[in-house]
């Protein structure tokens, strides 16, 4: 599997990502945003920071770079698509995902290690993960307060589509979402960050299933 | 000539140089020196560079005095930041700043552009910044206007530091009326970097090219450097456009292209300097200093925000995200061509000349021409220092607590800002980005994971200004010992010092004799401890209407973990280990917090400190980690032992059931050179064997809800649950409070 972490102008947790995805054997690599083209990519990751500055609207800016088209053109063929905390932001700015970020219900940006359902477990994103797990997950962020309308959140939740739910929701994030995918499941998005959480001497290695779940499904696809 | 200016004789008739900061002697030495008048431009450059702020020329007679050399120092005091060996070819680069007085005029972009500041330092070394500090300082929590400086300048770090992806791992806040008309934000940063990428600031080789990176220069923070070193007067207005404004995104593009120009083209970097105090001015006019060189440049190529700007704006302007890049002639398109791809301006503004003048050309015409040497060498200042009269008064007894109610004294006393959680504070901060964060901000100190090794790097700040207001070279001492009981509480060696001195008035004898001997305590100990001082940061006329602060040198220390899988924390881990408290509990009452708590104020001769006796306590502690004897280790300070056993309880969610053969007081003493440290009970028997008398067995953790202290007068009954919720919940209740 060859994987491409995105690396906008103010993205700041995209080494991170490319630690841990190489930490679990994964052929990874920073691409610019400049670049408008990911056809050798198996997985494409949108990773944290502050993509342009976030100036005007997190992500708002970020979706008009060169690589948005290469990763419209990726989702649309099925290919995996992971937006973690900014990356989530642009993902719903470019309406590959549903709803938008908004302000945090208290403003301000936190910092803390949150506890997560498993929503869905039978998913690209949470298959080695137990059915009634809590798993504890850093968010970093202050503008993770999701929102959809009402017909728009049917639906997700109606084809089980909420993928993580906070369990004590620490920015008011209509239904607890914490992560959401798409129809087809293969574009995800998430505010907490699994790959700040895959090493023992941070102290936290809830995210490695993360990881895990989606190499199998990779590889079992593959 | 540029328009709207005072002539030379208008520039002497006026004094307008006295409102810049210069004094009269200083303006008749220029005088002499250049043998003509100077004109409006050069009054203006000598004003920045002879300020405080820039030239220390007040307190370079003590900073002389700081130990800054050992077998591990590669860069002393001088350059941007400090550097020392940590051996596989990596050296650990860290300093401080303070940006005191604009934080108060602006909150948010004055501890923003504090972190700026630092991070900047850190990078033109050539090291990537992986870790930021802060030690804040602010009145008491009970007034809007406190209120809202908290919050401006919690902001404004979480701002910045946030945004270009560095965590703010740690540093301390504390709260005393002496600071709400002057806060103290004191910003440190902490780099990594490989040996072979060292940079220095320096404009050598006649020809090469100056070329200026960055931001583009607007008319924010002009002449910052001299409203540095002045004092504040309520009466009159608060100077905003001394204050500059930050952009994290824009730091985070020069940073980057920073570190990959270093490691793609040192071969033909000769120099590298950020833009800070004063400017394009010192950034230039030091780097020509040091290579014993001159400058020539056009400061019509400096990239400009603003129209009109004139040579005064431009060289005095503190705009932020600037650099000043030596490059060797014929080169210079590779670093352009890289910063330019990064959508930043890179742009030759002049060249290094060997005729040690500082030359400025504006529009065709020469609007300065003096010495380097004299520019940067602002004449020195003797000044008098005399003791101040309070210490002679202080009476030798020690403050006797009142013992009427310990429960509700306890309870209380977790209330008090300056020992309550600060979490409330600290979570707006991303402590976790790159990933490396092994010990999160609440334990002693931070510790970050040096990726690719076993290693690991502790961090704090620390200091007690209560102690050195009471005793200025003891409280120093102090500080220097309880950083580095931070460090030793996570089982990292101490290596380093960088010290944010921030002290009143230096014409004041009395505080220029505290900043005088809170040097010489900090050297006593630093030495002792085998830390040099390598970097630091040097805050002068912290005083409004005449009211100085207490003398604060923060103390920003670093060490050194060879295994980072010994590592240690504050929080009990397992029910049924015993606890233990290392060193002996005296009558340290006097500058205690239960002093400040029962009488409101700070009173009385300081406590003893006894430096041998802290290092073995730090070496045994040292010691038991290294052979993996200890569960928990934490050291002592504000509040004494029963807030260090409390507060290792509230890290891990655990409750502990102790005997103490004391009286009730001496849970509050804060007698230095103590921790307190819990042992699994495989491991008792050879940690007794080792410990010998130096530990005191206290009780057990335990994981019901009920904490038991027993002491010779009492027995004390506490909830965990009610206890931690006063510890972690009063911060944010005062600060809600209407």
């Amino acid at each position: 599997m060859k994987a491409a972490v995105i690396s906008f102008p103010g993205s700041n947790c995209d080494f991170d990502m490319l630690y841990a995805l190489k930490g679990f054997g994964v052929d990874a690599q920073i691409v610019s945003a400049k670049h408008n083209d990911l056809t050798e990519y198996d997985a494409i990751f949108l990773p944290g920071g502050f993509s342009y500055g976030d100036y005007l609207r997190t992500g708002a800016v970020a979706r008009f770079s060169p690589i948005m088209s290469a990763v419209t053109q990726a989702a649309n063929n099925g290919k995996l698509i992971v937006g973690i905390c900014n990356g989530f932001q642009i993902l719903t700015e470019a309406g590959l995902l549903p709803g938008q970020l908004l302000t945090n219900r208290t403003p301000g940006f936190i910092c803390d290690d949150v506890a997560l359902s498993i929503a869905n477990p039978n998913t690209a994103y949470t298959n080695a993960y137990g059915t009634e797990e809590i798993i504890h997950i850093p968010v970093a962020h202050a503008e993770g307060n999701y929102y959809a309308d009402e017909e728009t959140l049917a639906k997700i939740e109606n084809n089980n589509r909420v993928v993580f739910r906070y369990v004590n929701n620490p920015n008011g994030s209509v239904h607890d979402i914490a992560g959401i995918m798409n129809e087809n499941g293969n574009v995800f998005g998430m505010m907490p960050h699994p790959e700040r959480a895959v090493d023992a001497v941070t102290g936290n290695e809830d995210g490695k299933n993360f990881f895990k779940s989606i190499l199998s499904g990779i590889l079992a696809g593959a | 000539m540029t328009t709207n200016e005072l002539s030379p004789e208008e520039v002497r008739d006026t004094k307008i140089y006295l409102e810049w900061g210069l004094t009269d002697q200083e303006y008749d030495l220029i005088v002499k020196e250049l043998k003509r008048l100077p004109n409006f431009t050069e009054t203006g450059i000598f004003s920045g560079m002879w300020s405080e702020h820039v030239s220390y020329k007040k307190s370079k007679p003590i900073l002389r005095k700081f130990w800054s050399t050992n077998e591990r120092v590669l860069q002393g005091p001088g350059e941007g930041a400090g550097i020392l060996d940590i051996g596989d070819n990596q050296a650990v680069v860290f300093k401080a700043e303070s940006h005191n007085h604009p934080s108060f005029v602006e909150p948010y972009e004055g501890a923003a552009t504090g972190v700026g500041g630092i991070l900047r330092d850190i990078f033109s070394m050539g090291a990537q910044p992986v870790a930021v500090l802060d030690s804040l300082r602010f009145g008491e929590l009970d007034n809007a206007h406190t209120k809202h400086i908290v919050d401006g300048v919690i902001a404004g770090i979480a701002g910045y530091g946030n945004a270009i992806g560095i965590p703010t791992v740690g540093g301390e806040i504390s709260f005393d009326s002496v600071y709400a008309g002057n806060p103290l934000v004191n910003v440190m940063a902490v780099g990594l970097m490989d040996q072979n990428a060292m940079q220095v600031g320096q404009a050598k080789g006649i020809g090469n090219s100056i070329i200026y990176v960055g931001a583009k220069t607007g008319r924010d923070g002009i002449n910052g450097a001299s409203f540095a070193s002045a004092e504040f007067s309520s009466s009159e207005a608060s100077d905003r456009s001394a204050v500059q404004v930050g952009d994290p995104f824009l730091e985070k593009l020069v940073m980057d292209a920073t570190l990959q120009a270093i490691r793609e083209h040192s071969d033909i970097i000769v120099g590298i300097q950020d833009m800070g105090a004063a400017g394009l001015l010192s950034s230039s006019s030091e780097m020509a200093a040091k290579a014993g060189m001159g400058i020539n440049l056009n400061l019509d190529m400096v990239p400009q925000r603003e129209t009109g700007m004139t040579p005064y704006e431009l060289m005095l302007s503190e705009s932020q995200e600037r650099m000043v890049l030596v490059v060797k002639k014929g080169e210079e398109q590779a670093i352009i061509d890289l910063f330019q791809s990064a959508d930043l301006d890179a742009v030759i503004i002049g060249q290094v000349t060997d005729d040690g003048r500082y030359r400025l050309n504006f529009k065709n015409e020469v609007v300065a021409d003096v010495p380097v040497d004299f520019l940067t060498h602002a004449p020195k200042q003797d000044l008098p220092m005399i003791e101040p009269a309070r210490l002679a008064n202080f009476t030798d007894e020690q403050f006797e607590p009142d013992m009427g109610n310990v429960k509700e004294t306890i309870l209380t006393l977790l209330a008090q800002p300056t020992i309550a959680s600060k979490s409330a504070l600290f979570r707006h901060f991303d402590s976790q980005v790159r990933a490396d964060t092994a010990i999160k901000p609440g334990g002693d100190a931070a510790l970050i994971r040096i990726r690719d090794t076993q290693k690991a790097l502790a961090m704090t700040t620390d200091v007690n200004a209560r102690y050195l207001y009471l005793n200025p070279r003891l409280g120093a001492k102090m500080a220097v010992a309880e950083a580095a009981r931070n460090i030793v509480s996570t089982g990292a060696k101490p290596i380093g010092i960088t010290d944010g001195l921030n002290f009143g008035s230096p014409d004041n004898p009395e505080v220029y004799y505290e900043l005088d001997q809170a040097v010489s305590g900090i050297n006593d100990v630093a030495k002792k401890l085998n830390t040099p001082i390598i970097s630091g940061n040097v805050s002068l006329y912290n005083e409004t209407d005449g009211q100085a602060i207490y003398p604060t040198p923060m103390i920003g220390m670093v060490g050194l973990l060879e295994d980072i899988t010994k590592a240690t924390r504050t929080a009990f881990q397992k029910a049924g280990d015993n606890i233990y408290l290392v060193g002996r509990t005296k009558d340290s009452f006097n500058g205690s917090e239960i002093q400040k708590m029962q009488t409101g104020r700070i009173d009385g001769q300081l406590f003893d400190f006894n430096d041998e006796d802290e290092l073995a306590a730090q070496q045994f502690i040292l010691d038991a980690t290294d052979r993996r004897l200890l569960n928990s280790a934490h050291d002592l300070s504000e509040g004494g032992l029963v807030v260090g056993l409390l507060e290792s309880a509230f890290a891990g969610n655990l409750s502990f059931d102790i005997t103490v053969d004391l009286a009730d007081k001496y849970l509050f003493s804060e007698t230095p050179s103590r921790f307190v440290v819990s042992v699994s009970p495989e491991n008792r028997t050879t940690f007794e064997l080792i410990a010998g008398d130096r530990a005191t067995k206290l009780g057990t953790v335990t994981t019901d809800d009920a904490i038991n202290i027993t002491t010779t007068t009492s027995d004390i009954q506490l909830s965990l649950g009610e206890t931690k919720n006063i510890y972690q919940e009063s911060i944010a209740w005062k600060l809600n409070a209407e």
